[in-house]
């Protein structure tokens, strides 16, 4: 279990406890976290759950593969610490974590 | 909002497009009550994974269904599962269902999806036939997988070919039989069918072609074998029939609504009926992009239409009109097809079919891309999904160019 918090980009916050083995993108869907749409169910086929990770977290998670990394270069509105949510699964190490959301994910 | 009365929105479906509708009509405003009919035991979930992962047992239903328990109440959604609808009764505004319940609406989304083409042989009741479009034909399909166990799967399309390949995992032995000259015909070039082919067999599958299925023969009321029209026998534990769907459109025929190729819907999925809308699976609608009515088997489709049928109701012009586009993850190969290729007069290939396992085939009609299946290649994909939709002529060299990236040759 890891407590996540989602902070949409008008600011607004949503602290969830999200399962271990859950993705940070299924945590929010489930949840009804506006912002990430998620389209292909997490199959990494959309690029559509794009979220922004801090610098300090992102040493928590397992580096990009090949296929996230150009995915992710088709985002409208990808940063340097973008990450796409269905890559990402909860462990312990990621309990307090803070992500932002987009201003859209098209 | 364009909707006075208190009867509320039913819809008949629990699937993507009425999950969709559900969380589309709440955040467009709509406060008035909801209520969702499906027959199967389960609330919505997703389907794709039912021949990838959830079949590998890699996933427990808690991953696959799309909103946990508590949304739908929590979203003043009431959830009438297990329940079947008879009929619609337009003049009155009610849906039968089939255990005598009258449940009253002002507007009425029809979701209802499709069903499973049957195979029509004898045979077809024997024990170990399975096909596989729900939860709960999984689980019979999961049954009978162990290891050194024999499948024959009948229909080599996205099912089929997704089926064995988690099989294959499993240690099962598998062979496809498929009636066209090549695999997922339907959705696919011959260089990308064959080069399927080519991994399947690499993996140890073995497919047939130009086979057609004449028979299940068994013993004590249990298949044994699969008897094809050409004579030959095809010893076997158990079947996956993969055929193909057809869309649930008696409901809507039945009480009059226009049916033809599925519900037909206008873009914003309204019937011909002013206080009935269809989205996903079962509906005909309007394409802007390709200037032709289509009807989609995509989770793509069921998801912009519930979000479509949402706004149109709650009075907002929201119409629909995408690039549709697909998925198939089969081994470690992500199929990723955009658009659609019918009629088209040029196949660009880029990459290799031949050798490894990564390469697209663009799709032009007389210089405009129309279309790309992209195999491990999301840059192609994602870049043909934004080129075909600004219908844009392209130069089929530089297509095939791998020194010239897809960026270079978005913005040429």
């Amino acid at each position: 279990m890891a407590k996540v918090t989602y902070v949409e980009h008008n600011g607004k916050e949503h602290t969830i406890d999200v399962a271990e083995g859950l993705t940070l993108m299924e945590g929010a869907v489930k949840n009804m976290v506006p912002g990430i749409d998620a389209d292909c169910g997490g199959a990494c086929a959309c690029a559509t759950c794009m979220i922004y990770v801090p610098e300090e977290w992102l040493a928590k998670i397992p580096g990009k593969e090949d296929m996230e990394e150009t995915m992710l270069d088709f985002c409208e509105h990808t940063q340097a610490n973008s990450r796409l949510s269905c890559q990402i699964k909860v462990t312990p190490e990621l309990d307090g974590i803070r992500v932002s959301l987009p201003e859209s994910q098209h | 909002m364009s909707t006075s009365g208190t009867n509320g929105i039913v819809i008949i479906g629990a699937g993507q497009a009425a999950s969709q509708a559900v969380m589309s009509l709440r955040s467009e405003g709509y406060e008035g009550p909801i209520r969702m009919i499906g027959d199967e035991t389960e609330p919505p979930y997703q389907r794709p994974p039912l021949s990838k992962k959830f079949l590998a047992g890699e996933i427990g239903f808690d991953r696959v269904e799309l909103k946990p328990a508590e949304f739908y109440a929590n979203a003043g959604c009431e959830l009438l599962l297990s329940t079947r609808v008879a009929a619609i009764e337009r003049a009155k505004k009610v849906v039968l269902t089939s255990d005598g319940r009258e449940i009253a609406y002002d507007k009425l989304i029809i979701a209802t999806g499709s069903r499973v083409r049957e195979i029509n042989v004898p045979g077809f009741d024997l024990e170990g036939v399975h096909y596989l479009r729900s939860v709960a034909d999984v689980h019979e399909v999961q049954k009978n997988f162990k290891p050194g166990a024999k499948m024959v799967v009948v229909g080599g399309g996205y099912i089929g070919l997704e089926v064995a390949a988690v099989a294959k995992k499993h240690d099962i032995s598998v062979t496809v039989l498929e009636t066209a000259e090549r695999v997922m015909a339907r959705v696919v070039d011959p260089i990308v069918s064959h080069f399927y082919e080519r991994v399947h067999r690499e993996e140890g599958v073995v497919i047939r072609t130009g086979v057609t299925v004449a028979g299940f023969e068994g013993e004590g009321g249990r298949i044994t074998r699969v008897v094809s029209g050409e004579g030959e026998s095809f010893p076997c534990d158990f079947v996956v029939v993969g055929i193909g769907i057809i869309p649930n459109t008696e409901l809507a025929q039945d009480a009059g609504v226009t049916v033809e190729n599925g519900i037909v819907v206008d873009e914003m999925t309204r019937t011909s009926d002013p206080d009935i809308y269809a989205a996903g699976d079962c509906t005909n609608h309007p394409n802007g992009v390709y200037g032709r009515r289509l009807r989609l088997e995509s989770v793509h489709n069921a998801i912009e239409q519930g979000k479509t049928a949402a706004a149109a109701i709650t009075g907002k012009d929201k119409p629909y009109n995408q690039v549709p586009w697909f998925w198939s993850d089969q081994y470690d190969l992500k199929l990723q097809i955009a658009g659609l290729s019918a009629g088209y007069t040029e196949a660009v290939t880029r990459g290799n079919p031949a050798e490894g396992r990564n390469f697209a085939v663009f799709y032009l009609k007389d210089g405009v891309l129309i279309a790309v299946d992209a195999v491990n290649r999301a840059p192609e994909f994602m870049t043909a999904r934004q080129l075909i939709a600004k219908q844009v002529k392209l130069d089929p060299k530089r297509l095939a160019d791998e020194s010239i990236s897809m960026k270079e040759i978005a913005s040429a």
